[in-house]
């Protein structure tokens, strides 16, 4: 199951008080990507973040999120997938004890009692707080706090992790562990941050907002050394880049090309049959465990006609690598 | 200001508790029947906030003296009555435990003093029918500051009757009423001024919080005045009836707040049949036989009998030569275990 | 003050997660144990002394073996003390009927009232402080839930609890700040205090919002689990037993009068 796009299409939003803060957002993320958000205070980069959970919803224009439309219906659902990290940890950990607060993703997905101590051991000891567990959060350090919080979005196991200023209040050690946190993760991956060093070691595309638009978006090493680029954005050149004065913001797509939406609906179409392939694929295996359980069950005549429908299966994905070869 | 422990029989505590549990037990069921599931965070949130905002005081024109913000009447505002009573019980019920505030059993009468009378009779039978759609501010600010005197006046007179029932102390009525009231009533003026402002701030600042604010809402606000008395009424015949099957146990309390409320050194003669009859209910169920048993030995000189062993073991030396060994064995133990703690 | 306050609480708070013999009894054990001495305590007669001495066993146990120090619930005892000091302290003045002559001094019934308030005082408040300073207050809030407690107003507690730092640190940096730029008493009059105190709730109803959104954000359903997997062990059985066994006989016989009798003859 890794089919976990995310897809902006002309959003539009604005605030009860009337305050445009996203003005025609598009991009498209796919299953695998670590992307950066960038841009000044005030951008957009957290309303765009809030929109990735559903919780806020767009004004116009439409959000994919693997193979679901974002609206009200589809929401609950979405946010099983999507793990969103806030700004603020003391918002996010509003349990009593470190161990709770892990605890109630899991509990609300489902998760029986028993297991849920494995889960959130397992997800406390990838962000090293182990012993933290049984904590109140008010005897937690600012980055000890922040690490919490990503634990208790990464016990629910979401497919893509969605982060707003993760490394603020951080001391740079706790700031590396992050970072070395960040990299191993094989989520896709959303960050916004105003620390483009942090971006430019963990995404390797980069998103530049400006005004609730994309005012860029490429690679992050060519994106975070265009110095006008930058500037236009109240940016600053990363510590890590900036003795290293040639740029070439020529490989930069500025405002994404018009042609590029054709592509993308070939990408976005090859991505669908990945998809579905995957899909076949496992109908595939489990017709195959129906076809040994009627030969358990003595149904020899059952079995055969199984076996058939996991050939016929195995064909269709064959016709699948086809098509994606032909739309790649 | 909260009761104490100290000035508490158990008969007066626990009936409170009890009166308290069962509010806290309704409250709840109303919201969850009604809850918005927006509204946990919300209140715990706010419950932290009137710790803190009480924190802010601020100096008492012409006295001098500091007051602070109290929180029924805002809460209610903003959360509805069922709501802002569980928040309050909630803050009161950490102040008991981390400031020490009353003690564990006055918490059941602080709760209630602080709570049931701002929310349920100043909120909702003064503050909203005074304050309706697209009220002025000066309305608000004349709603906010008598619902605030109201509650508080009614809590300290709660104070006083709780601790004349419990009859620990010698205040007589009269006066604890005269001591009491006219303190409340200026701490009541200071808050409601202060509740006032902050609604009147908020309410200009950032007015949608009002408009979606939880009382707004039709479940949440449907408080009649019928239901309240019917409740309160319901209150009365339970405690009545909890006090006079307490004081079957310990009917000193009770004789003597109706000595001090009445003025008579002894009770109207209906009031003494019951007594009586009280009086033999308590030789045969009272649960600290000891102390019945000293009770119905010599009934004739009232103070004196409850001054049991201390008069005759204090009047001689026995008395303090026990009290000193005692308090030297428990530190002696507590000194030693903290010698032995140390050493391991 | 508001300093001072706000690390008392940060302090009773942090002793309440020591790990010793008294720290590690089930709440439930203690809370019980708690109310059943408060109860004990103040059926005491008005006149009653002697007879509450023995209780101070109790505090001092926990005192001892839950590594709290004396000294900070001391004050804390004398910080709370002034209403019950003010009620109790009429009795004296309008009971004047002399009772017993202790060293040569002659003592009304007034005082001896009196100083069985005060006891019964500094017993009640010290076993409150004793119990939040050897019990956490999450596991408090469990205990309360398994006594059938509404699920409601323990959630509400567990909330409280959780955002009591946070927004009193908040209120103290606006407090700090405020003193700064004031001069004597001129910023805390009300007109300069009710922006600061209305700020903070707007500040509080903004935070409830993202909250309210965290909790969405991993599939908040309106439902709180809890989680804590406590059973009662021996130790907790025995604990109980004996804590019952003594608070009953120190109410029952007057221990202090006995010994007395005993020394005396
Ligand atoms: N709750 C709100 N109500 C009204 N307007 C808002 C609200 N939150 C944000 N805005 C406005 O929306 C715009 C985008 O804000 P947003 O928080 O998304 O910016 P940001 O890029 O995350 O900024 P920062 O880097 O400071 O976090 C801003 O103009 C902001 O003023
Ligand atoms: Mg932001």
């Amino acid at each position: 199951m890794s089919h976990h796009f995310v897809e902006f299409k002309d959003v539009h939003f604005h605030y009860p008080d009337g305050s445009p803060a996203l003005n025609g957002l598009s991009f498209r993320i796919s299953h695998g990507e670590s992307v950066g958000i960038v841009g000044a205070n005030g951008a957009g980069k957290s309303t765009l973040l809030m929109h990735i959970n559903g919780y806020l919803l767009v004004a116009s224009g439409s959000i994919v999120i693997g193979d679901l439309r974002l609206d009200k219906r589809t929401r609950q659902d979405i946010r099983k997938k999507v793990g969103l990290v806030f700004q603020n940890p003391d918002d996010q950990l509003f349990m009593p004890t470190v161990f709770d607060d892990v605890a109630f993703g899991p509990l609300n997905l489902g998760i029986a009692h028993d297991r849920i101590a494995e889960r959130v051991a397992e997800a406390l000891g990838t962000v090293g707080c182990l012993k933290l567990k049984d904590k109140p959060p008010h005897h937690l350090s600012s980055g000890q706090k922040s690490a919490v919080a990503i634990a208790t979005v990464i016990a629910m196991r979401p497919d893509i992790l969605v982060m707003d200023e993760p490394a603020s209040n951080l001391d740079p050690k706790s700031r590396r562990q992050l970072i070395n946190l960040l990299k191993v993760f094989e989520h896709t991956k959303i960050v916004a941050s105003h620390d483009l060093d942090l971006i430019l070691d963990v995404c390797k595309r980069c998103i530049v907002i400006k005004d609730g638009r994309v005012a860029a978006d490429g690679p992050t090493k060519n994106i975070l050394s265009d110095k006008v680029l930058l500037e236009e954005n109240n940016l600053e050149l990363p510590l890590s880049l900036q003795n290293n004065h040639e740029q070439n913001s020529t490989s930069i797509e500025k405002n994404i090309p018009k042609e590029n939406t054709a592509m993308n609906e070939l990408e976005k179409l090859n991505h669908l049959l990945h998809h579905w392939k995957e899909h076949n694929d496992e109908h595939a295996e489990t017709y195959k465990e129906w076809a040994s359980k009627a030969e358990q069950l003595g149904k020899n005549d059952l079995s055969a006609a199984l076996n058939k429908i996991y050939g016929a299966a195995k064909n269709l994905s064959s016709l699948f690598d086809e098509a994606m070869k032909k739309s790649a | 200001m909260h009761m104490a422990d100290a000035l508490l029989s158990p008969a007066v505590g626990t009936t409170f508790w009890a009166g308290t549990l069962a509010a806290i037990a309704y409250c709840s069921k109303r919201l969850k029947e009604t809850m918005d599931e927006k509204m946990v965070p919300l209140m715990g949130v706010l419950g932290a906030f009137i710790f803190a905002a009480q924190m802010i005081n601020f100096t008492i024109p012409a006295t001098g003296s500091s007051g602070h913000l109290g929180g029924g009447i805002i809460l209610s505002v903003i959360l509805g009555p069922y709501a802002a009573f569980i928040v309050i019980a909630s803050v009161l019920t950490v102040q008991a435990l981390f400031f020490a505030d009353g003690g564990l059993l006055a918490l059941g009468c602080n709760i209630w003093n602080l709570g049931i009378y701002p929310c349920f009779i100043a909120y909702s039978l003064i503050y909203k029918p005074l304050v309706s759609y697209g009220a002025t501010p000066g309305r608000i600010a004349f709603a906010a500051f008598i619902s605030g005197v109201v509650g508080l006046q009614l809590g300290a007179f709660s104070v006083v009757m709780q601790t004349l029932l419990s009859g620990r102390s010698e205040l007589p009525f009269g006066t604890f009423v005269l001591l009491m009231q006219p303190v409340h009533l200026g701490i009541g003026i200071v808050e409601g001024f202060a509740t006032a402002g902050v609604i009147n701030f908020i309410k200009s600042a950032r007015p949608e919080i009002f408009e979606s604010t939880f009382s707004a809402r039709p479940l949440a606000a449907d408080i009649s005045l019928r239901k309240v008395f019917v409740g309160l009424l319901i209150a009365a015949v339970l405690t009545g009836g909890m006090l006079s099957w307490f004081a079957s146990t310990n009917p000193d309390g009770l004789e003597w707040a109706i000595e001090k409320t009445f003025g008579k050194p002894e009770l109207p003669e209906h009031t003494q049949s019951i007594a009586s009859s009280l009086k033999k209910i308590q030789e045969s169920t009272s649960f600290l036989p000891e102390y019945a048993f000293k009770k119905t030995e010599n009934t004739e000189a009232p103070k004196k009998e409850e001054a049991w062993p201390n008069v005759d073991a204090g009047k001689s030396l026995s008395g303090v030569v026990g009290s000193s060994i005692v308090i030297g064995m428990v530190l002696l133990i507590g000194f030693s275990i903290k010698a032995m703690r140390r050493r391991i | 003050m508001f300093d001072t306050e706000f690390f008392n609480l940060g302090y009773l708070d942090r002793l309440s997660y020591q790990d010793t013999f008294i720290h590690r009894i089930d709440p439930r054990i203690k809370l019980l144990s708690s109310f059943m001495f408060i109860v004990a305590v103040v059926s005491f007669p008005k006149y009653a002394i002697s007879g509450l001495l023995p209780f101070f066993l109790f505090p001092v146990l926990f005192l001892a073996l839950g590594d709290i120090p004396v000294r900070f619930i001391l004050k804390k005892i004398l910080v709370v003390s002034p209403f019950a000091i003010f009620v109790g302290i009429f009795n004296p003045l309008l009971d004047g009927q002399p009772v017993l002559d202790v060293l040569g001094f002659t003592v009304s019934l007034g005082w001896v009232s009196f100083a069985s308030i005060m006891l019964k005082f500094s017993l009640t408040i010290s076993a409150a402080l004793l119990l939040i300073a050897t019990t956490s207050f999450p596991g408090i809030c469990f205990a309360m839930q398994k006594l059938r407690i509404p699920k409601a107003f323990v959630a509400q507690l567990l909330f409280l609890y959780r955002y009591l730092f946070v927004l009193m640190e908040e209120a103290m940096k606006i407090v700090r700040a405020r003193e700064m730029r004031s001069f004597g008493k001129r910023g805390k009059e009300l007109k300069n205090v009710v922006p600061i105190i209305g700020v903070l709730f707007m500040r509080t109803v903004d935070r409830a919002e993202r909250v309210y959104n965290a909790m969405l954000a991993r599939s908040f359903t309106g439902k709180l689990y809890s989680t804590k997997p406590y059973a009662l062990t021996t130790t907790d059985i025995l604990f109980i037993i004996a804590s019952a066994g003594l608070i009953l006989l120190f109410r029952v016989v007057n221990v202090t009068a006995l010994i007395g009798k005993w020394t005396i003859g």
